[in-house]
């Protein structure tokens, strides 16, 4: 059967109403996948049997009469850094080529549960560092907007896939963008949560302070009911946090809310066209009665540096774990290598470009003499960068920006140039830094030059814009209500 | 901003293999970069204390009791069968002296 456009709640009454059976859902994406995946790259490994097993099992299950739980027999999308058991693990890497998934991550476990199709792994970038998924080891993804651009990242696959129905719903990861970057560039919409909402037990560690995993999705109440099944304290992820008896319900009116435009969010660099959406898009906010205030975020142009000697200092300890002797790609065998040699070339041959730039960076930033003057001082820039969010939801309740300063660029544009892709991420690190949930809300489109070659495809000329909303902390919901409200308005 | 032999330092800490080329394109890259991570030099932090963890959440040490979960063998024997190379369930490794 066809899959276009369904949502969760399509696919939900669908199965309840027996229009359709899971079986013939599972089929369709599948065959979707079939189809489409050759030229479009998302998925780097697809899981036919188990996936139609699994929509056997629940349509068993409704067949028997049982209710049955909102994900069941859903097929959904998982970033290749989350664990999936017996599953291949790579994080996009030759150093885990062949790396097999020994248990489930905690977030995979709650779909299991659920009774959620897992269709396969999504393509990413290397150790979901970069912004394109152009550093991925094994192949590229594209948008599915227009087949010469990148589809964003690290979680390119995962908005790749949502966005042309290669599945329902997806996870991802962002440690400084990697949800909602890809989700805007793809018109799909992508939450990071608050730090500590989702436990990260069984996510390949990138930068442990940063990391959240989170759902990218075709609406905002694809993404609530995601994010619902995922969330909550885990005691085998002690930086989870226990927090949704604590929240009030929000209002589901828009009259009255204040809603913050950081200016420095708005300044040089940032693209005309992106510009006019984000800003027609606050002005219909404001027309329901939203107060609209301008607000100043002063420490935004500390966020890169800060969050790239942050981010690295992390990475660079976290994938010291990477050495060839307990799992994935080794030089052991090699007769002529004694244990430093193993270490050296194990990581010479397994790590991509950028993984060993980051590496080096993490390392010369943690090293004995520029501790203070690399890791410590960003870490008090990030208090500072912290302080700016904290002023600022004293007098509003959201904060709207743009996601990126431009809708998705060609594959090769910037790949070449570190700095320049390091760049991109100037409206999304400071969330992470400052540990706050961010929706990335598709809001509309902009007129790119015409590739020539491009006349396969209708939609060629127009890319997607996603609009940023920032909240304060663990108030996902007041995010979705804001998020759906603006949803219908554009 | 970095010298060569910087590099080749760093690449020692970080346990990293470098080929002469990657060295000097690694000096470029880094250098630039180390350029302009400067800008994080402008802002007063005398009086500022560092944010560690996500600053979020109270920072607390999170406890629990010290309890071996024993794990069935066919667990531990998928883990250990991933090792690179092993001997009797034991991870094998290169001599340490020499």
């Amino acid at each position: 059967m066809e899959t276009k456009g369904f949502t969760i709640s399509d696919i939900h009454r669908g199965l309840v109403e027996k229009e359709f059976s899971a079986t013939e859902i599972v089929k369709g994406y599948l065959n979707k996948i079939e189809s489409l995946d050759k030229k479009l790259g998302a998925f780097l490994e697809v899981f036919q049997e188990d996936a139609l097993i699994q929509a056997k099992k629940v349509d068993d299950s409704i067949f028997r009469g049982d209710k049955i739980p909102v994900l069941a027999g859903i097929p959904a999308g998982v970033k290749d850094n989350i664990l999936v058991k017996d599953k291949k693990c790579t994080a996009a890497s030759k150093i885990l080529e062949n790396y097999l998934a020994p248990y489930d991550a905690t977030v995979i476990e709650k779909l299991k549960g659920q009774g959620a199709v897992i269709l396969g792994k999504t393509n990413m970038d290397e150790f979901a560092m970069g912004g394109s998924t152009e550093n991925s080891a094994f192949k590229l993804t594209r948008n599915p907007y227009d087949f010469k651009r990148v589809p964003g990242g690290s979680s390119g696959g995962s908005a790749a896939a949502v966005a042309s129905d290669e599945c329902c719903f997806s996870l991802g990861s962002d440690t400084g963008g990697s949800i909602r970057q890809p989700a805007s560039f793809c018109g799909v919409v992508g939450l990071k949560p608050t730090y500590g909402a989702v436990s990260r037990y069984g996510l390949i560690a990138f930068a442990s302070s940063l990391d959240q995993i989170g759902p990218i999705a075709k609406t905002v109440e694809d993404a609530e009911i995601v994010f619902d099944v995922i969330e909550g304290k885990d005691p085998k992820d002690s930086t989870s946090v226990e927090f949704k008896s604590q929240i009030p319900n929000p209002k589901s009116q828009v009259k009255g809310l204040r809603i913050g435009i950081p200016k420095e969010y708005f300044g040089e660099g940032l693209d005309s066209g992106v510009r006019k959406v984000v800003e027609e898009t606050i002005e219909k906010v404001e027309k329901e009665g939203a107060k609209i205030e301008e607000i100043s975020l002063p420490q935004t142009k500390y966020a890169i540096p800060c969050y790239y000697i942050i981010a690295t200092s992390e990475a660079s300890a976290n994938l010291a774990r990477y050495e060839g002797i307990k799992y994935g790609r080794s030089n052991i065998k090699c007769q002529t290598s004694n244990l430093l040699d193993v270490y050296l070339k194990t990581r010479e041959e397994g790590f991509g470009d950028e993984v060993k730039r980051r590496i080096m960076l993490g390392t010369y930033a943690l090293s004995a003499g520029y501790y203070e003057a690399y890791y410590l001082r960003a870490q008090k820039v990030r208090t500072l960068i912290r302080k700016d969010f904290e002023r600022a939801f004293q007098k509003v309740d959201f904060i709207f920006t743009p996601v990126s300063p431009t809708p998705a660029f060609k594959i090769g544009e910037k790949i070449n140039d570190p700095l320049k892709m390091y760049l991109v991420d100037i409206f999304t690190v400071s969330v992470n830094l400052a540990g706050l949930p961010a929706l990335s809300l598709p809001v509309g489109k902009v007129e790119v030059e015409k590739d020539k070659a491009g006349k396969n495809s209708a939609s060629v000329g127009w890319l997607p814009v996603g609009l940023q909303i920032i909240g304060r902390p663990f108030r996902e919901s007041e995010i979705f209500q804001i998020g759906k409200i603006t949803e219908k308005l554009v | 901003m970095i010298s060569k032999k910087e590099v080749e330092h760093v690449a020692k800490l970080a346990r990293l293999g470098l080929s002469e080329k990657e060295i000097e394109k690694m000096q470029a890259e880094l250098g630039l970069i180390l350029d302009y991570f400067e800008l994080l030099k402008e802002p007063d932090i005398s009086q500022v204390s560092p944010t560690f963890g996500a600053g979020i959440a109270p920072l607390e040490n999170i406890m629990r009791e010290d309890i071996v979960k024993k794990e069935s063998p066919q667990t531990v024997g998928k883990i250990t069968a991933q090792a690179p190379a092993k001997e009797k369930g034991h991870f094998k490794v290169k001599g340490v002296f020499g």
